[in-house]
């Protein structure tokens, strides 16, 4: 069977003033899989990742979502779950009203709208706290509750950009498990970037190795560290083809940009 | 399983999800304002402490100058001409700080969400605009009611109350869309606070809130005639005391601000975005 690709980008770039934060990249991202895009800070997955739910500008090349072109706006965005890097809910809403938000601006039908916020809250483990304003949630409840947001408008291609950014392992672990759990059961692609490498290994179907706005290898995990030997990791197959460490630009591009963001972030939770 | 319930059939849904284009800004405005009335319910407090301003110009300005005659009103006392007045300025004060809420969004990361939902720039600003004349009315209805306590002969024609609805909806969603425009060029909440403080007054002083057009000098007469606030104001005190009143132009010179305003705006917040 061959079904439409997830996502099918040909010879994208992207540029900022001079700066090509994508330098002329190819990616497929197979329907139902989960695919990890893996980089440090500044590899240019987030741009990637902002050309494909078109809150960037198509410049260069080609981006389709399960056939349709990025620049048809409306239709990629119905497609699409989006939970971004940044912790980022409506601190003066409950749980709940927060999934009803986005319910609504995803034209969810009247008639079926609670009984899929419902669902969502329940898959993400918050209906107990789904009363509660969201701004007295912890940071892993926190993400759990942009799950379900993403979730209520039941994507074919959920978006997660460095999901578990800022949590601490208990809550990084909880969210990974949801996200297990929702592709068991729902077989919706998913595409997520990170760079916490045993992470993406013992997630990902596959994975796309980003440094300095170019994909330098894609393949399974497994694969991938098997080509180096035994005992080898996925840090080691960065370290090959890319002659660097995933840590060696994390305060690089953008770096005082985002330990700003972070601190913010890490103060409005608590 | 129940969840098996969250995953759409992949990429069938993209079409037939989609409402008509024009059921979707109907749609939208309806959501942010019942988002709005939600936070709201949360948080009552600043419905209080915005109403200390009115009160003290109702109470202290408007007893006082009702005393002493000394502005030409047409025969109606003072404080009936000065409670339409107040009652505008009230709600252009809380929607010109509304881009406030923008620029949180977007710091927050929200906004970044609410720009990858299928909702148009300009049905996204309209929402917005609205709900900033929903949380305008609440206040309104506190300076209402204040009014009456003071003493105002205010109309009690069912239809009238209507209209009043509408012209501060419409008002205040201008002046939130002026807020969000500005929002949109600086970026950044304390340099809102900034030109928000620095422009408040000089809108209400230019404008038939507090004094007729007509003892004005030319040069405030002329800024006046430009200020949405005045066409506000004039239909307000039809509506609301009686007083004569351009309520077609009125309406039609707010609700062509308003399309102004949302078309702005929505061009700057992908400004926002980045």
């Amino acid at each position: 069977m061959t079904a439409i690709p997830a996502v099918e980008i040909r010879g994208l770039r992207h540029r900022f003033g001079d700066h090509a934060a994508v330098d002329g990249i190819d990616l497929d991202v197979r329907a139902g899989e989960v695919f990890g895009l893996l980089g440090p800070n500044g590899a240019g997955k987030t741009t990637t990742i902002r050309v494909l739910n078109t809150l960037l500008p198509l410049q260069e090349g080609s981006v389709e979502v399960f056939g349709y072109p990025v620049v048809a706006r409306m239709a990629v965005r119905r497609l699409l779950g989006y939970v971004p890097q940044q912790l980022s809910i409506e601190a003066a809403l409950t749980g709940r009203e927060n999934v009803s938000w986005f319910a609504r601006l995803y034209d969810v039908p009247r008639r079926e709208r609670k009984v899929r916020v419902e669902e969502a809250l329940e898959a993400m483990g918050l209906s107990d706290d789904a009363d509660r304003l969201a701004g007295t949630y912890s940071g892993g409840m926190v993400r759990r509750l942009e799950l379900a947001q993403a979730l209520v408008n039941r994507p074919a291609l959920l978006i997660l950009d460095e999901p578990t950014v800022g949590l601490d392992p208990v809550a990084r672990g909880g969210v990974w498990e949801r996200v297990e759990e929702l592709r068991l059961s729902t077989g919706m692609s998913v595409l997520v970037t990170t760079h916490y490498m045993e992470e993406a290994d013992a997630l990902c179907d596959r994975v796309a190795l980003m440094h300095l706005g170019r994909v330098r290898i894609v393949g399974r995990p497994s694969e991938l560290r098997r080509s180096l030997g035994v005992a080898a990791t996925l840090e080691d197959v960065f370290r090959r083809y890319t002659g660097d460490t995933i840590e060696g630009h994390e305060v690089g591009k953008g770096g005082l940009r985002e330990i700003r963001r972070a601190r913010r972030t890490a103060g409005r939770v608590g | 399983m129940r969840s098996a319930a969250l995953a759409g059939p992949p990429a069938a849904s993209a079409e037939l999800r989609a409402p008509a284009v024009w059921r979707r800004f109907p749609s939208r405005t309806a959501t942010f304002c019942i988002v709005e009335l939600q936070k709201l319910s949360h948080d009552r407090t600043e419905l209080v402490t915005r109403a200390v301003q009115p009160v003290l110009w109702l109470l202290i300005f408007g007893e006082t100058f009702n005393r002493i005659h000394a502005i030409p009103t047409g025969g109606i006392p003072y404080l009936d001409f000065l409670a339409p007045g107040i009652i505008a300025q009230s709600g252009m004060f809380v929607a010109i700080f509304y881009g406030i809420q923008i620029i949180w969004e977007r710091d927050a990361g929200v906004l970044t969400k609410l720009l990858v939902t299928p909702t148009p720039r300009s049905a996204l600003i309209l929402g917005k605009s609205f709900a900033a004349g929903i949380r305008a009315l609440a206040q309104v209805v506190v300076v209402l009611v204040l009014s009456i306590i003071l003493g105002v002969a205010l109309t009690t024609s069912p239809l009238a109350i209507l209209g009043t609805v509408v012209i501060v909806a419409l008002g205040s969603s201008f002046f939130s869309c002026l807020s969000m425009t500005i929002a949109g060029v600086v970026l950044r909440r304390d340099r809102l606070m900034g030109i928000g403080q620095m422009i408040t007054m000089p809108l209400f002083f230019a404008s038939n809130a507090l004094y007729p057009v007509a003892v004005m000098p030319g040069w405030l007469r002329a800024l006046a005639l430009v200020n949405p606030l005045s066409y506000e104001v004039d239909a307000l005190r039809g509506l609301l005391i009686g007083t004569p009143a351009h309520l077609p132009l009125d309406f039609a010179v707010l609700t062509f601000s308003v399309i102004v305003g949302v078309v702005t705006a929505s061009s700057l917040v992908d400004r926002l975005a980045r």
